[in-house]
C-alpha cells in the first residue's frame, strides 16, 4: 500500500521535473548532499523510482553525472588525480570540511588509473594497529557508501579467505586474526574442512604441492565495482560544488618561499594554497615537480579476467604462498590478481612470465578452472613504499600534501584514504588515523611493515 | 539427418566422410573441414544462443574469431568448455554442444522477459538502484542471471605444454599476405615461423577460391605456397595457432590447439591438448587481415543476420547456403561480393540495399549486369522474426543519411548479409604499442607508427585491402625482414605474386547509425555490441550522463567488453560517439587493445607447472630414510623437512617431547641439509662480509666460525647463520632454509650494482653437501668413534671447524650449536649423506641416538632463547629489539642497515623486544600468534596490544610451557604480568628472560 503511494508520488514528481528544464546543473542539489535533493523531488537522485520515471521518458532526461566546468583561476584547494582516492578526498573536503571551492585535476579520464585496473578486493584484516585502524575506517565507510553517494558501488561482502599452506602461514594467520579481533575487526581462523565448506570450489589438495592447511576469513571483506567508486564519488563531489576537470594534465607546480602558489596545467595556471597530490603510479614524478623526493618505486602490477561464466566461486580467495588471488565479478568473469613485474617501469601492461606464474597458481588451487580462458589481461603502475604502507602526509613544501605509496592494495582503502587525506588537507595536520603514515617516518624509522599483509610480495 | 542447406558441390570439405555431432540434444551430420557453425547452418540451424542481458535469440553472425553471438558449451564434464565460438570450433565426430545462458530451453527462454523490461534496464541501471536496503539482497539473483556458460565442475584431466621458439621472422596470419611474406623470406633461407589461427592456410582466399594469383586460381596458389613452405627446411608453419599477445622486443605468445579437433576417442595420448609457444622473433610481419564491420541498424541482431563476408565464406568455403531468400545491406562494394556469391549459389536474392547514394564500383556493376536488384540510397529500417529473421523493412534515406522516408517496405527474407566496411586487425600491432591513424578514405583505423623495431604490418591488417597490392607489400616486407636478419638476395629472385582481375575499392559511406522510422532508442534497438546487448541508445545515454571519454562509454555501457572484446563493435561505438559529439573519429580515439587477441586457456599458461610441479620439491639425501622411519614432514620454502618421527602409538606431542628429552639426555641427530650454504670467495671476501653482516668477519681466523646477522637497508633483521673461514679468501656462509635464495639474490645485487669493484664470487653449495647435526652429551663420544678428528677442546673448540674423515668419508665438521648442547655439524658430499647418516645411527645406537625433526629443533633452541628468523622476526625487528646488541659492531664504519639503526624511532625504549613468556599455571601452552594485552577484563575493542607470542612449546626439559614473545619495552618488564586473550578464554602469563634452560651455557662444553 505504502509502496504504491510512494510510486504514485514519484510519478507525480516526474511530471513536475519534466516541466523544469534540468539542463543548467546549477544548484541542482544544494550543498548538503543528497537528502535535500531527494526531499525536493529533484530529478537527479537515483532510485528505482527515478529509473522507472526516466524509463517513460526514454531516459532522455537524465542529467550529467558531473559537470565539465572550465577551470577557475583560483581554488581554495586543488587535488591532482581524479582516481578513487582523489575524488574521495574532494568529496570529503566538501562534505566534512565545507570546502566547496575546490577542483580535481585529472590528466585523462576519471578512474583511468589504478582505480579502474585493480581486482576490486576490499578487506581490513591488516596486522598492525596503524593499518588496521585506517583500513577499518575505510571498511566502515564502504558499508554505507552506496547510500551515502546515492550510487551503487556494488559493495559485496562475500568474505575474503587468506589461505595458509604451511606452518608459518598458520602462525601468521593466528597472529593477524588475534590482532584483528582485539582491534575490533572481524576475523576467524578456519581449518581446512571449514575452508572447503565456505568455498566449495577450492581443492584442498591444491594440486598436491602446497595443500591448504587452513585460512583466515574476514566475512565483512569482499569486492566492489571499481569504476562505480570513482563515478559515485565524482558525482557526489560535483553535486557539492567541486569542479572536476578531466583531460587537464599538470605540467608544473609553482612554489615560492617553500610554499605552494599554484599549478601549471594544460588548461592554464591555477592558483591555490592547498595542493593535494593523489596520483598513484606517478607520485614521484609529481613530487619532483614540487621539488621533493619520495621513497617509492613504481612497478607494473597486472590483473586478468576470464570469460564470464555462471557463479563458480562465491568468495574472494587469496594465497600468499601459492601467490595468486581470485574472485568472480557480478558479470561472471573470474578476476585474478597477479604479482608485480620484476623490474620497475611505467608501461601499464605486465609481463608474460608473471601471467604464467599467477595462472599456474590458480590452476593449482582450482584444477576445475584449468579449462577456463583468459579474456583480458592488463597492468597498472603501483607506487611501492619500502615498508609496504602508504604515505598520507604533509610534505616539505608548505601547502602540499601527498597521498601515495599504496602499493598493490590501494583500492580497498579508497574511502578511508580520501577521508583522512581530506582532513589533512583541510586542517593542515593529519587525522590521528593517518598520523603514523608520514613521509617523515623513513627518516625517523617509525616503519609500518605490512609486507606480510600485502597480498602480493613486493 | 539431411544437410538440406549443403550445396551439391564446392567448399574445402571432405564430402566423402560424415561426422555425427549433436547440438542442444539433437543429432546432425557434417563433414571434415566444417566448423560447428558451418555444420549447423548446413542443417538449417540458425538459432544458436541467447544474448547476455536481454536473452534475445541469436544466430551465427560471422565465420571467425569475431563472433559475438554463436557461443556454445562444448563437451561434458570434466572436458567441458564454456563460451566456445561455434565459428571456430572444428567439427569432429561425436562433438556435443549445448546452448548456454537460457532456461528452460533455447527456443523458449523465460529470461527473455528481461527483454520486455529492457526499457527499465538501460546501461548502468544497476548503478542507480539496488541500494536499499542493501546490494546483497539483489546481488545473488543478478549474479545468477549474468555469466554465460558454465565452468567445469571437475578437475581438468588434460595436459598442456609450453615451449620456446626463436626465429628470424615470425609471420602472423596465413592468408595471401602472410604466405607471400613467408615465401619471400623463406626462399632466402631465413628461419620463418608462420602462425595461422585457422585449421588451414589461405585466409579470405578460402572464400574466394577463384580469385586469380599468378595466373592460377587462388586455391591452387595457396596449395602451392603451402607445399613450397613445407619444403623449405628452415620454415615452420603452425596452423590452429593464434598469436594472442605481443610484448616488448618482439616477444610474442602463440597458442596452438594441438588435439582439440580430434574426436575424444582418437586423441593421440602423447600429445598435449594445447601448447603455448613463446616466440622471440628477430623480425615480425603482421598479416592478420581485417574484420568486416557490421552496419548498426534497428533490430540488427536476429538469427539470420550475418556479415556479408561470412555469408560468402559459408557458401564458398563450406558449401553451405546460409539462407533461402537473402537481402544484402552494404555501404561499400564488398557487400556485392556476397550478393554475387549468393546468386551464383542459387539463393533467391531479394535485393542489395546500398547505403551509398550511388552504387558504382566494379562489383556493383557486375551485380547489376547479373540482374540483382540494387537499391542505393536506401536503408534497412528494421527487421522482424523472433527465432529467425522473417522480413526486413527498407526505405529511402535523405541525402544526409540521417532520416528515412515512409514507413519502410517489408521484404521477406531469412538471410540478411551486412557490410559496413572493414577494420584492419590491428590488435597485435596496438599491443606492441604501435599507434593508429584514421584513414578517411577507407574509414578505418590503420597502423601509423610502430614502436617496435623490426616490425611490419601488411595486407588487410595495414588497410591494404586490394589483393594485388597486399601481395606486393607482403612480399617486400618478407624480403626486407630476411635482409635485416642477414639473408641477402641472390639477384635472381622471384617477383611478388600478382593478382589478376581485381577491382579497386570504392570509398564507403560512413553512416554509423542507420536511420529508422523512429528516433534511436524507440521501437527497437540498434545493437552495437550484440553479445552484451549494448544498443546505440545506451551509448547516447552514457554521453548524456557525462560519460564522454570513450573509456567511460565503454565501461559504463560495457560495449566491447564481451568475450569477443569488441571485434565487431568497437569502431562502430567510436563512430557513433564521434557523430553524436560532433568530433572527428580519431579525436574520440580507441580504447586500449589488450592481450589476448582471443581467449587463452588457463591450463596453457600453467603448462606442466601443476599437480605438484608448481614449485620444485627439494628433498635431502636422507629423505628416503626419514620416510622409512615414518616421519611427518613440513614445507619450509621449497624443502620437505622431517618435522617429527612418531613411533607407533605416539602423537606429535609425545614424539616431540621424546626427541627433545633424548637429545638433552644423551644424543640426537638432525638432518640440517636444507640450511642454505653459500661459498664466498675472492680477495675481497672478508671486506664484503664485513659490509653485509652487522658484526666483524675480517677478524675471523681461518678455521673458526662466527654467527652473523644480516640486515636490510632499513635496519631490520633479514637473515642469520654461521659463517666459517675456510681459508684467507674463502668463507662458507650458512643461511636459513627458506631464505637461502633471497640471500644469494641480495648479495649478488649488492656485488653487481653497488660494489662491482669487489673481487668476490658467490656459489650456492646447498645441495652439494649433506649436513647432519649430532647434539647432546654423547655427541663427542660418537664422533670420536666414527671419525679421525681430534675432538679435545684445545684443538677443536666451540665455534671452529675441522676437516677429516667421518665414517670413512671426507667431511667438514663444524662445532657449533643450535640446541645449547655440545653439537657437531657434519658435512659430507651429498652422495655420501645417507651412508654417513646410517653409520651414525648404527654407531649411535648404544647412546640411544634419536633422530629429531624441526619441531624438536624449535623446542630445543627456544629453551635456549635462540631466535628463528621469520618467526621471532617479521621484517620489523632490529638486532637491538632481539637483545642482540653484542652482535652489532661499534667499530665498523659501515654495514648494510647501519645508518637506519640510528634513526630516532629505532632507538626508542618502547619498541617491541624479545622476551620469554611463562603461563601462570605453567602447563598451558599458548598458541603461537597469541596477542598480549595489559588487562584481564573484557575490554571493548580496540584493545591496546603490547606484544605477541612468536614461539610457544611444551618444554619437557623445563617441565613447563615456555614461549618467546615480542613485547613493547619488554626487556625492562621482567616478571610483570600480561594476558593473552584467546578466542574462548584469557590466559595470564609472566614476562621472563628469553633463556629457559642452562642459562650459564655450560652444556656447550660437554
Amino acid at each position: 500500500m505504502r509502496l504504491k503511494r510512494w510510486f504514485k508520488a514519484a510519478l507525480h514528481r516526474r511530471v513536475a521535473a519534466d516541466t523544469i528544464q534540468p539542463e543548467t546543473g546549477i544548484g541542482r542539489c544544494g550543498t548538503t548532499g543528497w537528502s535535500e535533493g531527494a526531499a525536493t523531488g529533484m530529478n537527479k537522485r537515483y532510485s528505482i523510482f527515478s529509473l522507472a520515471r526516466n524509463a517513460f521518458s526514454r531516459h532522455e532526461n537524465w542529467q550529467e553525472a558531473w559537470r565539465s566546468p572550465t577551470p577557475k583561476p583560483r581554488y581554495d584547494a586543488v587535488i591532482i588525480g581524479g582516481g578513487g582516492h582523489g575524488l574521495a578526498t574532494a568529496y570529503y573536503l566538501a562534505k566534512q570540511h565545507g570546502m566547496t571551492n575546490i577542483a580535481v585535476l585529472e590528466r585523462g579520464w576519471l578512474g583511468g588509473g589504478n582505480t579502474g585496473r585493480n581486482t576490486t578486493i576490499v578487506r581490513s584484516n591488516y596486522l598492525w594497529d596503524e593499518s588496521a585502524a585506517l583500513y577499518e575506517q575505510a571498511m566502515k565507510l564502504w558499508e554505507g557508501l552506496s547510500r551515502e553517494l546515492n550510487y551503487n558501488v556494488m559493495f559485496s561482502q562475500r568474505g575474503v579467505l587468506n589461505l595458509a599452506h604451511n606452518l608459518h602461514d598458520l602462525r601468521e594467520i593466528q597472529r593477524r586474526v588475534n590482532a584483528n579481533r582485539l582491534n575490533g575487526i572481524d576475523g576467524e581462523v578456519l581449518d581446512a574442512q571449514q575452508v572447503k565448506d565456505f568455498c566449495p570450489a577450492i581443492d584442498l589438495r591444491a594440486g598436491g604441492r602446497y595443500p591448504v592447511l587452513g585460512a583466515s576469513l574476514q566475512r565483512r571483506g569482499g569486492t566492489a565495482r571499481h569504476d562505480a567508486v570513482a563515478w559515485g564519488y565524482a558525482r557526489a563531489a560535483d553535486a557539492l560544488g567541486v569542479d572536476i576537470i578531466q583531460e587537464c594534465p599538470v605540467q608544473g607546480i609553482r612554489v615560492a618561499d617553500g610554499k605552494v602558489q599554484g599549478v601549471e596545467t594544460a588548461r592554464g595556471y591555477i592558483e591555490t594554497n592547498k595542493l593535494g597530490i593523489v596520483v598513484a603510479g606517478h607520485s614521484s614524478l609529481l613530487a619532483e615537480m614540487a621539488g621533493f623526493r619520495l621513497p617509492v618505486q613504481s612497478v607494473p602490477l597486472q590483473a586478468l579476467v576470464s570469460e564470464p561464466v555462471k557463479p563458480a566461486i562465491n568468495c574472494v580467495v587469496m594465497s600468499g604462498a601459492v601467490h595468486a588471488y581470485i574472485s568472480q565479478s557480478d558479470k561472471g568473469e573470474l578476476v585474478i590478481g597477479a604479482g608485480v613485474d620484476k623490474y620497475v617501469g611505467y608501461g601499464q601492461r605486465g609481463s608474460q612470465p608473471v601471467t604464467e606464474e599467477t595462472v599456474a597458481a590458480i590452476c593449482e588451487m582450482f584444477p576445475i578452472f584449468r579449462r577456463m580462458r583468459m579474456m583480458r589481461q592488463w597492468g597498472g603502475i603501483v607506487d611501492v613504499c619500502p615498508d609496504a604502507s602508504p604515505i598520507i602526509s604533509k610534505t616539505p613544501v608548505e601547502g602540499i600534501y601527498i597521498n601515495c605509496g599504496w602499493g598493490t592494495g590501494g583500492f580497498k582503502a579508497t574511502p578511508g584514504s580520501g577521508w583522512a587525506f581530506a582532513h589533512t588537507v583541510a586542517r593542515n595536520e593529519p587525522h590521528p588515523l593517518n598520523a603514523p603514515f608520514t613521509l617523515d617516518r623513513y627518516r625517523t624509522g617509525y616503519l609500518i611493515d605490512e609486507h606480510g599483509a600485502a597480498a602480493v610480495a613486493h | 539427418m539431411a544437410q538440406s542447406f549443403r550445396l551439391p558441390e564446392g567448399g574445402v570439405i571432405d564430402r566423402s566422410k560424415s561426422l555425427r555431432f549433436s547440438f542442444d540434444g539433437r543429432s546432425y551430420e557434417g563433414h571434415p573441414g566444417d566448423t560447428l557453425a558451418s555444420a549447423l547452418l548446413a542443417n538449417g540451424v540458425h538459432l544458436v544462443g541467447r544474448s547476455f542481458k536481454y536473452h534475445r535469440p541469436r544466430g551465427i553472425f560471422s565465420a571467425g574469431a569475431e563472433e559475438p553471438n554463436a557461443l556454445v558449451q562444448l563437451g561434458e564434464d570434466p572436458r567441458t568448455d564454456p563460451n566456445q565460438r561455434a565459428t571456430q570450433v572444428e567439427l569432429f565426430d561425436g562433438l556435443t554442444a549445448m546452448p548456454q545462458h537460457c532456461w528452460p530451453s533455447l527456443e523458449f527462454d523465460l529470461n527473455e522477459t528481461a527483454s520486455l523490461a529492457s526499457r527499465f534496464l538501460p546501461s548502468g541501471f544497476y548503478y542507480k538502484t539496488f541500494m536499499w536496503p542493501n546490494w546483497k539482497l539483489f546481488e545473488g539473483p543478478i549474479r545468477h542471471a549474468a555469466g554465460l556458460g558454465r565452468a567445469p565442475r571437475l578437475p581438468d584431466p588434460d595436459r598442456y605444454d609450453k615451449t620456446y621458439a626463436h626465429c628470424d621472422l615470425l609471420v602472423v596470419g596465413g592468408g595471401p599476405a602472410g604466405l607471400a611474406a613467408a615465401l619471400a623470406a623463406g626462399r632466402r633461407g631465413a628461419r620463418v615461423l608462420l602462425v595461422e589461427q585457422d585449421s588451414t592456410l589461405g585466409g579470405h582466399l578460402l572464400s574466394s577460391p577463384d580469385s586469380e594469383i599468378d595466373g592460377q586460381p587462388a586455391a591452387e596458389w595457396v596449395e602451392a605456397a603451402r607445399a613450397e613452405l613445407e619444403s623449405l627446411p628452415e620454415v615452420r608453419v603452425l596452423t590452429r595457432s593464434t598469436c594472442f599477445a605481443y610484448y616488448d622486443h618482439n616477444f610474442l605468445g602463440v597458442l596452438e590447439k594441438v588435439t582439440d579437433h580430434y574426436a575424444p576417442y582418437s586423441r593421440p595420448q602423447h600429445l598435449p591438448r594445447q601448447r603455448m609457444w613463446k616466440v622471440r622473433a628477430a623480425q615480425v610481419v603482421l598479416a592478420s587481415g581485417a574484420i568486416e564491420r557490421p552496419p548498426v541498424f534497428r533490430d540488427n541482431d536476429r538469427p539470420g543476420i550475418m556479415l556479408a563476408s561470412a555469408a560468402s565464406a559459408y557458401l564458398r568455403r563450406w558449401g553451405v547456403k546460409p539462407g533461402g531468400r537473402a537481402l544484402v545491406l552494404t555501404n561499400n562494394d564488398s557487400g556485392y561480393r556476397a550478393a554475387l556469391d549468393l546468386k551464383n549459389a542459387g539463393v533467391d536474392l531479394a535485393a542489395v540495399i546500398d547505403l551509398r547514394l550511388a552504387a558504382e564500383g566494379p562489383l556493383s556493376a557486375q551485380a547489376r549486369d547479373e540482374g540483382i536488384p540494387i537499391r542505393s540510397g536506401h536503408a534497412v529500417t528494421g527487421t522482424q522474426g523472433h527465432l529467425r529473421l522473417r522480413k526486413a523493412f527498407v526505405a529511402p534515406m535523405d541525402g544526409e543519411g540521417r532520416r528515412v522516408f515512409g514507413g519502410g517496405e517489408p521484404i521477406e527474407c531469412d538471410l540478411l548479409a551486412v557490410s559496413g566496411g572493414w577494420n584492419p586487425t590491428v590488435h597485435l600491432f596496438c599491443q606492441s604499442k604501435g599507434s593508429l591513424e584514421w584513414d578517411e578514405q577507407l574509414a578505418c583505423f590503420r597502423p601509423a607508427r610502430s614502436m617496435q623495431r623490426n616490425q611490419a604490418v601488411v595486407g588487410g591488417a595495414n588497410g591494404t585491402f586490394a589483393l594485388g597490392e597486399a601481395l606486393r607489400e607482403a612480399h617486400a616486407a618478407g624480403l626486407q625482414a630476411a635482409e635485416a636478419a642477414g639473408f641477402a638476395g641472390s639477384g635472381s629472385e622471384r617477383q611478388a605474386p600478382r593478382a589478376g582481375g581485381e577491382g579497386d575499392f570504392l570509398p564507403l559511406r560512413e553512416i554509423y547509425l542507420v536511420p529508422s522510422i523512429q528516433p534511436v532508442g524507440q521501437g527497437g534497438k540498434h545493437f552495437v555490441d550484440q553479445q552484451h546487448d549494448v544498443a546505440a541508445s545506451d551509448l547516447l545515454l552514457a554521453l548524456r550522463e557525462g560519460y564522454r571519454s570513450i573509456e567511460h562509454v565503454k565501461r559504463y555501457t560495457t560495449t566491447g567488453m564481451a568475450t569477443d572484446q569488441g571485434k565487431t563493435s568497437n569502431v562502430n561505438a567510436i563512430g557513433i560517439v564521434a557523430e553524436h559529439l560532433g568530433k572527428p573519429v580519431p579525436e574520440v580515439g580507441v580504447t586500449t587493445f589488450r592481450p589476448p587477441y582471443t581467449a587463452v586457456t588457463f591450463g596453457a599458461f600453467a603448462g606442466r607447472d601443476v599437480d605438484g610441479l608448481l614449485d620444485p620439491e627439494r628433498t635431502t639425501p636422507m629423505h628416503g630414510w626419514h620416510q622409512a622411519q615414518g616421519a611427518a614432514f613440513e614445507d619450509v620454502g621449497q624443502w620437505k623437512r622431517a618435522w617429527y618421527y612418531p613411533r607407533p602409538g605416539e602423537d606429535m606431542h609425545t614424539a616431540v617431547a621424546r626427541e627433545v628429552k633424548a637429545t638433552r639426555d644423551s644424543l640426537g641427530i638432525l638432518d640440517a641439509t636444507t640450511l642454505g650454504k653459500i661459498e664466498v670467495r675472492g680477495p675481497d671476501a672478508a671486506r664484503f662480509l664485513d659490509l653485509v653482516y652487522t658484526n666483524m668477519f675480517s677478524t675471523l681466523k681461518v678455521g673458526r666460525c662466527r654467527y652473523g646477522l644480516m640486515l636490510k637497508e632499513d635496519g631490520m633483521v633479514f637473515d642469520d647463520g654461521v659463517t666459517s673461514r675456510l681459508a684467507e679468501d674463502r668463507f662458507l656462509m650458512t643461511t636459513t632454509t627458506g631464505g637461502a635464495a633471497n640471500v644469494l639474490d641480495w648479495l649478488e645485487e649488492w656485488l653487481q650494482t653497488e660494489w662491482p669493484e669487489m673481487k668476490v664470487y658467490l656459489t650456492s653449495v646447498t645441495e652439494q653437501w649433506a649436513t647432519m647435526t649430532i647434539s647432546g652429551p654423547k655427541a663427542k663420544a660418537l664422533l670420536g668413534e666414527v671419525s679421525d678428528l681430534k675432538l679435545d677442546s684445545e684443538t677443536f673448540p666451540h665455534m671452529s671447524f675441522a676437516e677429516g674423515r667421518v665414517a670413512g668419508v671426507k667431511a667438514r665438521v663444524f662445532r657449533i650449536s643450535f640446541t645449547g648442547e655440545m653439537s657437531f655439524e657434519i658435512n659430507v658430499p651429498a652422495r655420501y649423506g645417507l651412508a654417513v647418516w646410517e653409520t651414525l645411527i648404527r654407531a649411535g645406537a648404544k647412546y640411544a641416538i634419536t633422530p629429531y625433526g624441526t619441531e624438536a629443533m624449535h623446542v630445543l633452541r627456544a629453551e635456549k632463547g635462540f631466535i628463528i628468523v621469520g618467526q621471532e622476526t617479521d621484517g620489523s625487528v632490529t638486532p637491538l629489539d632481539l637483545g642482540m646488541n653484542w652482535i652489532v659492531s661499534k667499530k665498523k664504519p659501515d654495514f648494510l642497515g647501519r645508518r637506519s639503526l640510528f634513526r630516532p624511532d629505532m632507538q626508542k625504549p618502547d619498541r617491541k623486544q624479545l622476551v620469554g613468556i611463562e603461563t601462570e599455571d605453567g602447563r598451558e601452552v599458548l598458541p603461537e600468534g597469541a596477542q598480549l594485552v595489559e588487562s584481564n577484563g573484557a575490554a571493548r575493542p580496540p584493545v591496546p596490544m603490547v606484544g605477541h607470542v612468536t614461539s610457544s612449546y611444551w618444554s619437557p626439559n623445563c617441565g613447563k610451557a615456555i614461549a618467546l614473545a615480542l613485547v613493547k619495552g619488554g626487556q625492562a618488564r621482567m616478571g610483570q604480568r600480561l594476558y593473552a586473550p584467546l578466542a574462548d578464554r584469557t590466559v595470564a602469563c609472566t614476562i621472563t628472560e628469553p633463556v629457559f634452560f642452562d642459562k650459564a651455557g655450560e652444556r656447550l662444553h660437554g
